[in-house]
């Protein structure tokens, strides 16, 4: 796998880093030679320098392996985001460095890499996983290194209190507050005989685990639950699974092929088919008009944050999307062809500036402050909606390290995502499963 | 979903993929028939063929049909000189030593992975099939006027796999008249049963061997261009495809063209119809069974001749 490595911002000039080991060398030479009381001068000197320097945060990105689609844009919400905070002057006075390596959408490599991070490259702090069980293999890594691990995951992993106090998830909502959401949407609208079909792996499962009893409590049933790896090229096999009393198709797919998997099953109901309620993952990066997927008119999608610019969007909605390049389709500027990851991307955006506000709050200076700035983090409750959330205003749970946040339904209306329902933040809440502001750092 | 209906989807799925890796098992076996050649690098190009196809394809841009059939005709024919320069550079200085060919297959392997990672990217991408439209397929049962025909729910096929299926079958055919009936497959089989006798008859056997190598690869590309409007070309989707291509070639028999071909119905059907009654994780464990059963009973393979 090829390492990438960024720099980002205004760092070129104020760069010392290099120098610094030879100098510190010399220092301890110096020391050595003339005695402590000598070179206390000296010493505060570098002290000064060090502070200087950029802060600097490990960026892993699924840059290969099946997550690549959303790596891309996950980075360039990233660089948006840190040339906005460091137009604005940077995180206390500081420029802000995003040194980025790809983890292949592997586990171990992530593990890998936050030690790296940590050991090596000299980051203050780890960022932007996004596949659930990278997070789920790397987070614990993170907690050994006592590194702030910022994850943009969704995956209910952080808030079921399976990971540990130094892994945070302040700028994306999680699956089991999306499917609270979403339930009495599907069973009001749509129908009471739900199927689902999910990826086979940790994230596939909170749709699973939690849509489950969400269409229980709303008087509805879920009459076939379908598991596909998320490495599967073919799924018309899988269909015939689906009970033949389904009122709703719930859908929600990840990983390569998902555009064969939103056409293979169009082919396999052709004229006659239910109602369609989809994650907007199982189409992140894909064209919605692509050959094929013609019968999507009509369905419905739930989105992280709208793809298509939405007649009724706030300034700083549109100056989040120019910062980051997207044309009001939701594809890039520079290649209509290219289509963004618009439903959980954002989560990069907030989730930085939430590390700015963080930082800011706790006075963070250098890694000692590390803890610190991870109990700034966990006090923050209230985020409104603006330039920082361009998605729209949230909730902070510092027990559940976990944001809650509007969640949005849209309707396939002429070839666009249309926003037809928006669920605010408090109706995504759930009692805390686990409180890690008791647990140790 | 009733029984009649769903097996026969279940069948028309294994169809495809049976199609498919029988043209791709026939390229490994040709190559390991011919030369004694495992390669491991024989997913790589069935991947390389895919995303030739949407290279060709998006770089085309004429309709879908004569774009389609440019990249069924590009594609090979780049993956397979790619393929023979990779043999005369490589393989010819290792001698064709059996244990090196398998380092140096497995070293291709990578380097054309990674290449297509850094020039294609890790992205999957589509090419939009020549034709696509969905058949409903109609299924008997006994009504009240006895024996008649209805449409049940879910039962169909699209045009095009259809073709895939009606594809493979004409050039696995049009491939075993070339080997049986053509001077090239005299000089081919003269070269696999004794290659120093072919040299003393005047066979140049090295030049047969680069054709033999871009052939084969030429064969796995084909079965590539053949799955990507199905499947979308993907960097990683030679893996799979080399898996099963194994497996068909040791059940058939190693440089077996026919049992090449049985196998990759037996594999395929069995992983259709698993896959939709069971579970496809369930299919890949008893194709490897089968693997292991038939090494330990019939080392040679179903249709593999003995070791003289």
């Amino acid at each position: 796998m090829s390492d990438v490595t960024k720099k980002t911002g205004l760092v070129a000039a104020s760069d010392h880093r290099p120098a610094a080991p030879t100098r510190r060398q010399a220092l301890k030479t110096l020391a050595a030679g003339a005695g402590a009381a000598a070179t206390m001068p000296l010493w505060a000197r570098y002290a000064s320098a060090q502070s200087a320097e950029p802060i600097r945060i490990g960026f892993g990105k699924h840059a290969t392996g099946i997550g690549a689609a959303y790596g891309r844009w996950y980075d360039r919400v990233s660089q948006a985001a840190v040339a906005k905070i460091n137009g604005d002057g940077g995180i206390n006075g500081r420029m802000v460095e995003l040194v980025t390596e790809d983890d292949g959408t592997d586990p171990r490599r992530a593990a890998e890499l936050l030690e790296k991070f940590a050991n090596q490259s000299n980051c203050d702090i780890a960022y932007g996983t996004l596949f659930s069980h990278v997070v789920i293999g790397a987070a614990p890594r993170a907690g050994e290194l006592k590194l702030p691990y910022f994850v943009v995951s969704e995956g209910h992993h952080v808030a079921s209190g399976m990971l540990n106090r130094w892994t945070v998830q302040p700028g994306i909502t999680d699956v089991k507050s999306q499917v609270a959401a979403m339930a009495p949407f599907i069973t009001d609208m749509l129908g009471k005989k739900v199927t689902m079909i999910f990826p086979d792996y940790g994230f596939g499962y909170d749709h699973r685990d939690n849509l489950t009893p969400a269409i229980e409590a709303m008087g509805g049933e879920v009459v076939g639950k379908i598991a596909i790896p998320p490495t599967e090229t073919s799924f018309t096999k899988y269909f015939p699974q689906i009970p033949r009393d389904t009122e709703v198709i719930y859908h929600v797919m990840v990983g390569p092929a998902v555009l064969t998997f939103v056409k293979e099953l169009g082919e396999f109901f052709g004229p006659s088919r239910p109602e369609i309620f989809g994650f907007i993952d199982s189409l992140e990066a894909v064209d919605i008009n692509s050959p094929g997927l013609e019968f999507l008119e009509g369905t419905y999608f739930w989105e992280g944050m709208p793809r298509y610019l939405q007649p009724d969007a706030p300034d700083y909605v549109k100056a989040y999307r120019d910062a980051v390049g997207l044309d009001a389709n939701g594809a890039s500027t520079s290649d209509p062809s290219d289509v963004s990851t618009a439903a959980h991307m954002f989560g990069c955006w907030e989730t930085l500036h939430v590390i700015k506000a963080g930082m800011e709050a706790a006075g963070y200076q250098s890694k000692d402050d590390r803890q610190a700035l991870i109990e700034a983090v966990e006090a923050m409750t209230e985020m409104p909606a603006g330039p920082a959330h361009p998605q729209g205003a949230k909730i902070f749970n510092g027990k559940t390290h976990q944001v809650f946040g509007p969640q949005y339904i849209s309707k396939v209306e002429g070839g666009k995502l249309s926003l037809v329902h928006t669920a605010s933040a408090e109706e995504t809440l759930y009692p805390d499963e686990v409180d890690y502001t008791t647990m140790d750092f | 979903m009733e029984f009649g209906p769903y097996l026969l989807l279940a069948c028309l799925e294994g169809a495809v993929l049976a199609a498919v890796l029988a043209l791709m098992a026939s390229g490994l076996s040709l190559v390991f028939g011919v030369m004694r050649v495992v390669n491991v690098a024989h997913g790589e190009f069935y991947m390389l063929g895919a995303v030739a196809a949407w290279a060709v394809t998006s770089m085309l841009g004429a309709g879908a049909v004569a774009n389609f059939v440019a990249a069924l005709v590009i594609a090979p024919l780049a993956v397979g000189l790619l393929a023979a320069a990779a043999d005369m550079t490589i393989l010819k200085r290792l001698e064709y030593d059996p244990e090196r060919t398998i380092v140096a297959t497995i070293g291709l392997l990578y380097v054309i992975q990674q290449l297509t990672l850094m020039t294609y990217g890790a992205d999957a991408r589509p090419v939009v099939a020549p034709f696509n439209s969905r058949i409903a397929l109609p299924w008997v049962e006994w009504g009240e006027n006895g024996l008649s025909l209805y449409y049940p729910w879910g039962l169909s096929t699209t045009s095009y796999k259809l073709f895939v299926i009606v594809a493979a079958v004409v050039l696995i055919t049009g491939l075993r008249l070339f080997m049986a009936h053509s001077r090239a497959g005299l000089i081919m089989r003269a070269t696999q049963l004794d290659g120093e006798m072919a040299t003393a008859f005047g066979v140049p056997v090295e030049r047969v061997y680069a054709i033999v190598f871009g052939a084969g690869a030429a064969l796995a590309a084909l079965a590539g261009v053949l799955i990507v409007p199905i499947q979308q070309a993907h960097y990683l989707m030679g893996g799979d495809a080399l898996l099963l291509s194994f497996i068909v070639v040791i059940i058939g028999g190693l440089g077996s063209l026919t049992g090449t071909v049985v196998a990759a119905i037996l594999i395929g059907m069995s992983d259709g119809i698993i896959s939709v009654f069971f579970s496809p994780t369930l299919a890949k464990i008893i194709a490897t069974l089968v693997v292991a059963l038939v090494l330990v009973f019939r080392p040679q393979g179903l249709f593999g001749a003995k070791d003289r």
